[in-house]
């Protein structure tokens, strides 16, 4: 039997073997890392980054780019603090709120960047100054959150059995991600998604719903930026104005090395989720390390974006 | 006269012009002690001085930037490498014997370097400018972590930050740097083929390549350039406040400097430069900044208005609302 592989499956398989490698490489080197409970802390501790990636994921597989994820979860995140510690909100309310002015954010967001044709990049970036802002008007500082039902929702777990229990931040951002890999892949919307990528011109000539596709990408990625915030304050007990700086770039990066083209119509979320278990093994194994310099975290990302990027090019230049 | 006139009002530099002026006044009227005008240690202060000095790592990065974006490229890791050079200016500033001039032209190298390897990567391997430099923006900081060793390096030497304090003629001398390089790059960009170059690569690298234009040298021309404005910018930061600071120096600048650069009326897709409208754009900014802070608003709401500001200048400039202005115009000269 002869192995074919699709030569653009390529680049997801070639996370899938760092992702591999760089896990084992780590357990040989440290005892104690090759164990379920790192790999649910990864899941757990970079569960508000891959929520995002995931909504990023859909952003640039139409080709597009968004900054402002990072301010609008700080946003999302103070707000979220705010109705239920000064509003006094019961947290389900709140929580709809915050999640509802994250989809219409990003919903702002795409009507301009789609009826104005202003570039992608300007709007998100012009929005990162907004949701920032914004956050640091809402609350200068870092708010936490006592309320009961609050409470036990940040210290509730699904057991796995054998004493395992995956919190519900990583439960979270594992149903994001099957969520999105079904909207990408059974979806009219998902298939829009990649046809405008693909060729924005072919994509409308075709009959496809260009302006909804378009707008609707910046709303899922502020709906997921939202969410994120959401998952932060469960993850810290508090909202704060200021988290999530640069954290654009990490989903940015983490969604290349799973795979998807900046240029857009090439991309998945299974892909996105190794892109952030790698960032995440990165970070883990510095932790491990101890003294090592935390420079090293974004150099290594750097070199493996490099990898990756030149690898894409080269397997798109030869087919 | 109404034709040039039209041809005046569709400039988006003439747009940022008007907005700078505007705000300028607003503040000559608002603002008590704007132009207010005091000499301390032989050395002119009054708040639009201030303006050009506090903006003159943005505004050089913007004009390097202007060139890089006149080819069809971008350049997100500028800020990262100003945090690199004033890195590495600080380790030999703290670490070694060097004379100043030593390590300006040192840095200035390191920067050029680190631009031809952006230039390499979009010219020789066809990468995408925006994922290109995507690399460097998130590798930058952490090397530069790794220059210092993790932490901010503070240094005291009156030579080198003279760079950012010094003074002549009564003027900082950043004022005269950011003139230098604005009078450079106009010169050569008016004045010699280079300009033309730039803006044929942007328009169609594909067509400027078949006319027989040097395209790859040009590419690794714009962002070494670039590459070495970024690291004066950088070693301006670290000389203002006595220290390299590797997380926070010339943190999202690249976005200020691509901001500045789109506001003035240079095409994000290449093919058209203003250096005057980039310069035009981050004196915008930063005016915008100081007047905020000089305000009784609140500072927590600075952000808030400047999105809401970039906002107002990009929708005017947007293609869709000045087609329907010029039509709106067009419909009432017919009715006339």
């Amino acid at each position: 039997m002869k192995l074919s592989i699709d030569r653009s499956r390529i680049p997801i398989l070639a996370t899938l073997v760092a992702f591999v490698l760089l896990f084992l490489a780590a357990s040989l080197r440290y005892p104690g890392f090759f164990s379920l409970w790192v790999i649910i802390n990864l899941l757990g501790d970079n569960a508000f980054l891959g929520i995002i990636a995931v909504g990023m994921t859909f952003v640039i597989i139409s080709g597009g780019i968004d900054l402002s994820v990072g301010a609008l979860m700080a946003l999302s995140s103070i707000l979220l603090a705010v109705f239920i510690e000064v509003l006094g909100l019961p947290p389900c309310v709140a929580v709809a709120a915050v999640i509802l002015i994250g989809a219409l954010f990003g919903f702002a967001s795409g009507t301009l960047i789609h009826f104005l044709a202003l570039p992608a990049f300007l709007v998100t970036l012009v929005g990162m100054f907004l949701a920032r802002g914004l956050a640091l008007v809402v609350h200068i500082e870092a708010m936490a959150i006592h309320h009961p039902l609050y409470d036990t929702l940040t210290a509730a777990a699904v057991p796995l059995g054998g004493g395992l229990r995956i919190p519900i931040t990583a439960v979270t951002f594992l149903a994001v991600v099957a969520a999105g890999t079904w909207a990408l892949g059974h979806t009219r919307f998902g298939r829009n998604v990649y046809a405008v990528g693909g060729n924005e011109e072919a994509a409308l000539l075709l009959g496809v719903a260009v302006a909804r596709t378009k707008v609707g990408v910046y709303t899922l990625s502020g709906f997921c930026s939202a969410l994120a915030g959401v998952i932060y304050t469960l993850y810290n007990s508090a909202g704060d104005s200021s988290a999530g700086i640069a954290l654009e770039l990490d989903a940015i990066a983490a969604v290349v090395v799973g795979g998807a083209l900046l240029t857009g119509g090439v991309g998945s979320a299974i892909g996105t989720l190794m892109g952030v278990l790698i960032f995440g093994t990165i970070q883990t194994i510095l932790n491990f390390e101890g003294t090592l310099n935390a420079g090293w975290t974004r150099v290594a990302i750097g070199g493996l974006l490099l990898v990756f990027i030149t690898l894409q090019r080269f397997l798109l230049r030869k087919s | 006269m109404g034709r040039r006139t039209s041809d005046v009002l569709s400039r988006p530099a003439f747009w940022v012009g008007a907005a700078l002026l505007g705000l300028v006044l607003v503040n000559a009227l608002v603002t008590p002690g704007f132009f207010e005008v005091r000499v301390v240690n032989g050395r002119l202060f009054c708040t639009p001085v201030d303006i050009v000095h506090q903006a003159a790592p943005v505004l050089l990065l913007a004009l390097g930037m202007t060139l890089v974006i006149g080819t069809g490229g971008i350049d997100l890791s500028v800020g990262a490498v100003m945090a690199i050079a004033g890195a590495l200016a600080a380790v030999l500033l703290t670490g070694t014997d060097l004379a100043v001039p030593w390590i300006l032209v040192g840095v200035l190298g390191a920067g050029v370097g680190i631009g031809l390897v952006n230039g390499g990567l979009v010219s020789i391997l066809g990468i995408q400018p925006i994922i290109a430099t995507l690399i460097l923006l998130t590798a930058g900081r952490g090397l530069a972590q790794l220059i210092t060793g993790g932490h901010p390096v503070p240094f005291e030497r009156p030579a080198f930050q003279a760079l950012a304090g010094g003074a002549l003629l009564g003027l900082p001398i950043t004022c005269f740097i950011v003139a230098g390089v604005l009078a450079v790059a106009v010169g050569v960009t008016r004045h010699t083929a280079a300009g033309l170059y730039i803006q044929a690569v942007g328009d169609n690298e594909k067509a400027a390549r078949l006319a027989g234009l040097p395209v790859r040298r040009i590419q690794f021309g714009v962002y070494g350039c670039l590459g070495l404005l970024s690291a004066l910018a950088g070693m301006i930061e670290a000389a203002d406040i006595k220290c390299a600071d590797p997380s926070n120096c010339g943190l999202y600048l690249e976005l200020d400097a691509i901001l500045a650069v789109v506001l003035g009326g240079t095409l994000l897709t290449g093919g058209r430069i203003s250096l005057v409208g980039s310069v035009l754009g981050a004196l915008l900014i930063q005016t915008l900044t100081t007047t905020l802070l000089m305000s009784d608003i609140d500072v927590a709401y600075n952000l808030v208005v400047k999105a809401v500001a970039v906002l107002a200048v990009c929708g005017i400039q947007a293609p869709t609302i000045r087609g329907a202005i010029r039509s709106r115009m067009q419909r009432g000269k017919a009715t006339q």
